[in-house]
């Protein structure tokens, strides 16, 4: 696959929900392989409505979403059987959720939630797949002492790093995160930051990040798009739609953010 | 001895639109057109509030102009940062241009030497070189050698610029822009830095600047270009 192909096409999505309300309408753009693409708008704005398309959770109503796929190309991933887009979440993807009691299985110890999947994808020898779990855990910078504590017992930065490790070890081209950061500390927040930028830098992932946090995207996203009601208002290079936005709900949108 | 243009700005506007306040018009600039060429710089000349940073960041795609085009060669072919895509851009960022702004923006909590060897990581140098160079760059520009591994976060104006500097000068680019490269530095560190963009420009960078500092514009200028007489109308 040539660096030129897109990773992930999104043609004209539109999911319009029962009654006519808008979801979101007419959404297009190509994702390409090591990008990050910021999605930033207000509650209600359909840039969760749009991530739940993308991430093959629910189909549109119009439109189309292609992922290019190890073995056959640029495909429309509702085309796909059932079984064949399980295997493409549980290897190719990844997805982040807002809350880690949604990635995580709270009652298995770290060390088997980040070994579940890479059984998923056929692992089975015990003593690689526990290695390759504390190599994980280390790169997320959980203690190799945790390795078998339970997630409930974690802090939530703490559950958001493993929810990230268990994501990562199936080797994914592409990752979706619901406000990554969303419920952290301030603090806690810019670790988690480092780390996921770093990741996504030396690992070469593409990415699709939902967020209302402007600073989340400035440091994480190459590429922005703002949305407002279900409708993409403003697209292009992160720092420059922030520093010289053109829509006026993205001028009220960067104007609104307070300055420390 | 005459090279072909790297950079070449044609008839460029830009105008700022408010429409936090009333959708009021900020006209800037109108029909700029100007080259560069490898080891030449140019310094942007006018008063302040005539544009010469939004023409600088308008070059290096951190504004979007209304019109015109930004030419620049790159991986064998011209760019137009105008109209390139989002990541065409940020290629021309990593490998062909450089900005150097007033200000350093850099990610918490990161060493310094950290964020000078990063470029040449980036760029495949083995770690133990790009620290190395790291090291040298930032004993010329007499950073004390007890704050290199200290995230740059808490340094003085004059310190973090330094970073800046040595960040942007530890590779060469074949363009690079300067904003006020020197405005908080003292006198003996601004030799340092006039030293740093006159070798650059001898090794055939092309560099834009913005320099109020008169014996500096005069020590790294090959030409002035006056922003002002391309004010657009009000």
């Amino acid at each position: 696959m040539g660096v030129s192909e897109p990773l992930l096409t999104a043609d004209g999505v539109t999911k319009l929900y029962p009654g006519g309300r808008v979801g979101c309408r007419d959404v297009s753009f190509n994702l390409y392989p090591g990008e990050v693409l910021g999605i930033v708008g207000e509650s209600g704005s359909g840039k969760s409505t749009l991530l739940n398309c993308l991430s093959a959770k629910m189909e549109p109503t119009a439109g189309s979403i292609s992922f290019n796929t190890r073995t056959s190309g640029l495909t429309d991933i509702f085309q796909l059987s059932e079984p064949e887009r399980r295997l493409l979440m549980r290897t190719d993807w990844g997805i982040v959720h807002q809350n880690p009691r949604d990635g995580l299985r709270m009652g298995v110890s770290a060390g088997g939630n980040v070994g579940e999947r890479l059984m998923a994808i056929g692992a089975r020898h015990y003593g690689n797949i526990r290695q390759e779990a504390l190599d994980w855990l280390t790169r997320v910078e959980i203690a190799e002492d945790r390795i078998d504590d339970r997630p409930r017992d974690f802090s939530g930065g703490m559950q958001q790093r493993l929810q990230i490790a268990r994501i990562l070890v199936s080797n994914p081209r592409l990752v979706f995160m619901d406000e990554p950061t969303g419920g952290l500390d301030v603090s806690v927040q810019a670790r988690l930051l480092d780390l996921l930028r770093g990741l996504v830098r030396s690992l070469g992932l593409a990415a699709v990040v939902v967020t209302h946090d402007l600073a989340v995207v400035r440091l994480l996203a190459d590429r922005l798009m703002v949305m407002k009601d279900g409708e993409v208002v403003e697209s292009g290079l992160t720092d420059q739609v922030l520093d010289d936005p053109h829509h006026p709900y993205t001028q009220l949108l960067v104007s609104a953010v307070l300055q420390v | 001895m005459t090279h072909a243009p790297i950079l070449q700005v044609e008839d460029l506007a830009k105008t700022f639109t408010l429409h936090t306040q009333g959708g009021v018009q900020l006209p800037v600039f109108d029909n700029v057109s100007f080259t560069v060429s490898p080891g030449e710089c140019v310094v942007l000349s006018g008063p302040s509030g005539s544009g010469k940073s939004t023409l600088l960041r308008s070059l290096f795609a951190n504004y979007l102009p209304d019109a015109g085009h930004i030419k620049v060669r790159h991986a064998g072919g011209w760019v137009d940062m105008v109209t390139a895509e989002p990541r065409e851009i940020l290629a021309v960022r990593r490998e062909t241009m450089g900005y150097v702004s007033q200000f350093l923006r850099v990610i918490p909590r990161v060493p310094t030497l950290e964020i000078v060897a990063e470029p040449l990581l980036a760029q495949g140098v083995t770690r133990d070189e790009a620290e190395a160079r790291a090291r040298a760059l930032l004993a010329r520009l007499a950073l004390p050698e007890r704050l290199w591994s200290v995230p740059p976060a808490t340094f003085s104006g004059g310190e973090q610029q330094r970073v800046n500097i040595a960040r942007s000068f530890i590779r060469a680019f074949p363009i690079l822009l300067l904003d006020e490269p020197t405005a908080s530095l003292d006198q003996a560190n601004r030799e340092t830095v006039v030293a740093l963009i006159i070798e650059a420009r001898e090794a055939g960078t092309a560099i834009v600047a913005i320099c109020h500092d008169a014996p500096v514009r005069d020590a790294i200028a090959t030409s002035l270009f006056d922003v002002t007489e391309f004010a657009a109308a009000a």
